[in-house]
């Protein structure tokens, strides 16, 4: 019998190298990386919503969510947002650098339920991040969905994640994509000017054949939450994403625990339903 | 189960034979009232009458601090600290092993810990059972007797122990030894049965755990979690006595060239201030209180709901290791008695 640690150790990141860096906005980059085992490359197979463990060699690890879609496999790209001390690290890095990613993990979106209704995308700030995972999946997957919409709002123009991307979608006939600035600091800014809850006002919304992805910062849940609950969407067909110091990923060091439930195993994405069941979710 | 009995005069001789399936420890003297597992060196030191050592077992499947794997520019090399060393642990209480039996749920399921599993493997449990003090509280937690999760458990039956035979190693280490062993006879199973009902009359405390989720739920914004939380020094004292507590913390360690090293785990507890702080600085429990009820709603609500029971043993740990006297059963009792008025 081997001493050694097995194989299959859950901890044990594999190596991936850093192909390209895509500078998005301030402090905020798109890391493209492949994984260095051709083997563990075609095996790597994620759901949009999850997240991976990154390890820079030295400084430890982080979870970061997916920002590519399944249905684009090869290179797995993560947005990252300059703001502890790994994801400093890993500015450091040049391209061509080896990192360490373990996963995926967590639940997802739960894709397959998703089928066969309309799809609402409310992102404010790096919320974009996860959701353009889905984003994406939704529009390579786009007869399995009804009408697909996407809410996406930054402060200014130049603070929008894959702002050229997103753009790209505005005349685009097989999705409603409604991007907004609280102020517009350029004088050239195609879109809607306003806070991301203002955008419901543009949209009809069927709350029985609707899914809504909400991924943003706090003070945006307050109000986009208010916004569904007065279309009438029922709690479970609100899905978040909450945020907590995933530390291993796999449920067993704690640091995750809302009351109930870890976030890395039962979440990140939770129905509004299983939130507000939950305490110290905020 | 196969059972059979071995006299008190055969104990020590039968610890000594069991060297042969690992390094035997033991509860041994550390304090003028203290005990701790350790490694035996002599027999006569082993405290047959410990109640309840510093820590709980839980250090050898889980050690403070462990090497997961070590690094180099060129990617992660597997390590292993004890290249499958054996232990013999003598002396564990039903309440010791109901911690393994949480433990080993927390370990497994979709993602196998394969650190804690490679130490489990290697490791032959002989359990002894007890008379409870005044800090325990087994007999509510439901973790008075096991049934399981031991090699060999041995219950006191005056002059003799019985020997309940709980696996193919503990069949092993008996047969190994077998002339120091005896059948069960009628006094025997009079004996085991007088005791074993009159062990129960020794708890000084019950503590109703009936409803015990839906009561944390109800009282989640009590007072008495204030109370608590202002009394409570954040040391972490109870969740390193605790043989149900796993959180850890992980960190990578570097040589001094920089670029070799070593990602390490070590015990973590969520009464510190920076458990639940995240990357841009938002804390989670920034108050104690909060700190505070966390674990406990943890231990007797939130592990009630993933995994069908409570992850507190009544071991009587956290209340005696508590230097601000915090008591998990007058938490509980004043919590049910809020509920009740």
């Amino acid at each position: 019998m081997s001493d050694h640690v097995p194989k299959d150790n859950p901890y044990q990141p594999h190596l991936a190298r850093i192909v390209r860096i895509l500078p998005q906005i301030p402090d905020h980059r798109l890391f493209q990386l492949r994984f260095e085992d051709e083997e563990v490359a075609r095996n790597f197979k994620h759901r949009p919503g999850q997240f991976v463990e990154l390890s820079v060699l030295g400084t430890g690890e982080a979870p970061i969510s997916i920002s590519s879609s399944p249905t684009r496999p090869g290179v797995l790209e993560l947005c990252v947002r300059k703001v502890g001390r790994v994801t400093e690290a890993l500015f450091r890095l040049p391209v061509d650098s080896l990192i360490g990613i373990r996963g995926p993990y967590g639940n997802g979106y739960p894709v397959e339920e998703m089928e066969g209704h309309n799809l609402l995308l409310v992102a404010g700030g790096l919320g974009m991040a996860p959701l353009r995972s889905l984003l994406w999946y939704a529009m390579d997957n786009r007869s399995k969905f009804k009408d697909i919409i996407l809410m996406y709002g930054a402060r200014v123009p130049g603070d929008m994640l894959f702002k050229y991307e997103l753009l790209g979608l505005l005349d685009q006939p097989d999705i409603t994509c409604l991007l907004t600035v609280d102020r517009d600091d350029t004088g050239r800014w195609p879109a809607h000017i306003g806070v991301v809850p203002k955008l419901f006002d543009k949209v009809e919304l069927d709350p029985k054949t609707t899914i809504a992805a909400v991924c943003g910062p706090p003070v945006m849940y307050k109000f986009v939450l208010q916004k569904l609950l007065e279309r009438n969407f029922s709690k479970d067909h609100i899905l978040m994403s909450l945020e907590r110091k995933m530390k291993c990923g796999v449920g067993k060091c704690g640091h995750c625990a809302i009351g109930y439930k870890y976030t890395c195993l039962d979440g990140p994405i939770f129905t509004y339903w299983d939130v507000i069941n939950l305490p110290e979710v905020v | 189960m196969k059972i059979v009995t071995l006299s008190k005069s055969n104990l020590l001789p039968f610890l000594e034979a069991s060297r042969s399936f690992g390094e035997l420890h033991a509860p041994l003297k550390r304090g003028e009232k203290s005990c701790a597992f350790a490694k035996v060196e002599d027999l006569a030191d082993i405290q047959v009458g410990c109640l309840r050592t510093i820590l709980p077992p839980k250090k050898y499947f889980m050690p403070p601090e462990q090497t997961m794997f070590a690094f180099s520019p060129q990617g992660y090399v597997p390590v292993n600290e004890e290249e499958g060393k054996r232990y013999v642990l003598f002396g564990l209480h039903p309440c010791d092993i109901h911690g393994i039996k949480i433990l080993d749920l927390v370990f497994s399921g979709k993602y196998t810990d394969t650190y804690y599993f490679e130490r489990r493997k290697h490791v032959a449990i002989i359990g002894l059972d007890c008379i409870p003090d005044q800090h325990c509280f087994c007999n509510s937690m439901g973790t008075y007797f096991t049934e399981d999760g031991f090699d060999l458990f041995l219950s006191d039956i005056g002059d003799r122990y019985m020997v309940m035979v709980g696996t193919s190693l503990g069949d092993d280490m008996v047969n190994a030894s077998h002339h120091l062993f005896g059948e069960v006879d009628e006094r025997a199973k009079e004996e085991f049965k007088r005791r074993s009902n009159a062990r129960r009359e020794h708890f000084a405390v019950d503590v109703e755990t009936w409803g015990l989720p839906e009561i944390f739920d109800l009282e989640y914004e009590s007072d008495l979690w204030k109370d608590a939380g202002d009394k409570c020094l954040s040391c972490g004292a109870c969740s390193m006595v605790c043989p149900t507590c796993y959180c850890y913390d992980v960190l990578d360690i570097l040589e001094l060239n920089a670029q070799q090293g070593a990602r390490k785990r070590r015990w973590d507890s969520c009464l510190f201030k920076d458990y639940a702080l995240v990357a841009g600085g938002h804390n989670f429990r920034k108050e104690r209180s909060s700190r505070v009820k966390n674990r406990f709603f943890h231990k007797q609500r939130g592990f009630v709901a993933e995994y069908g029971r409570p992850a507190c043993t009544g071991c009587g740990r956290c209340i005696e290791a508590c230097p601000a006297d915090i008591n998990i059963i007058e938490l509980i009792t004043k919590l049910r008695s809020e509920t009740h008025v």
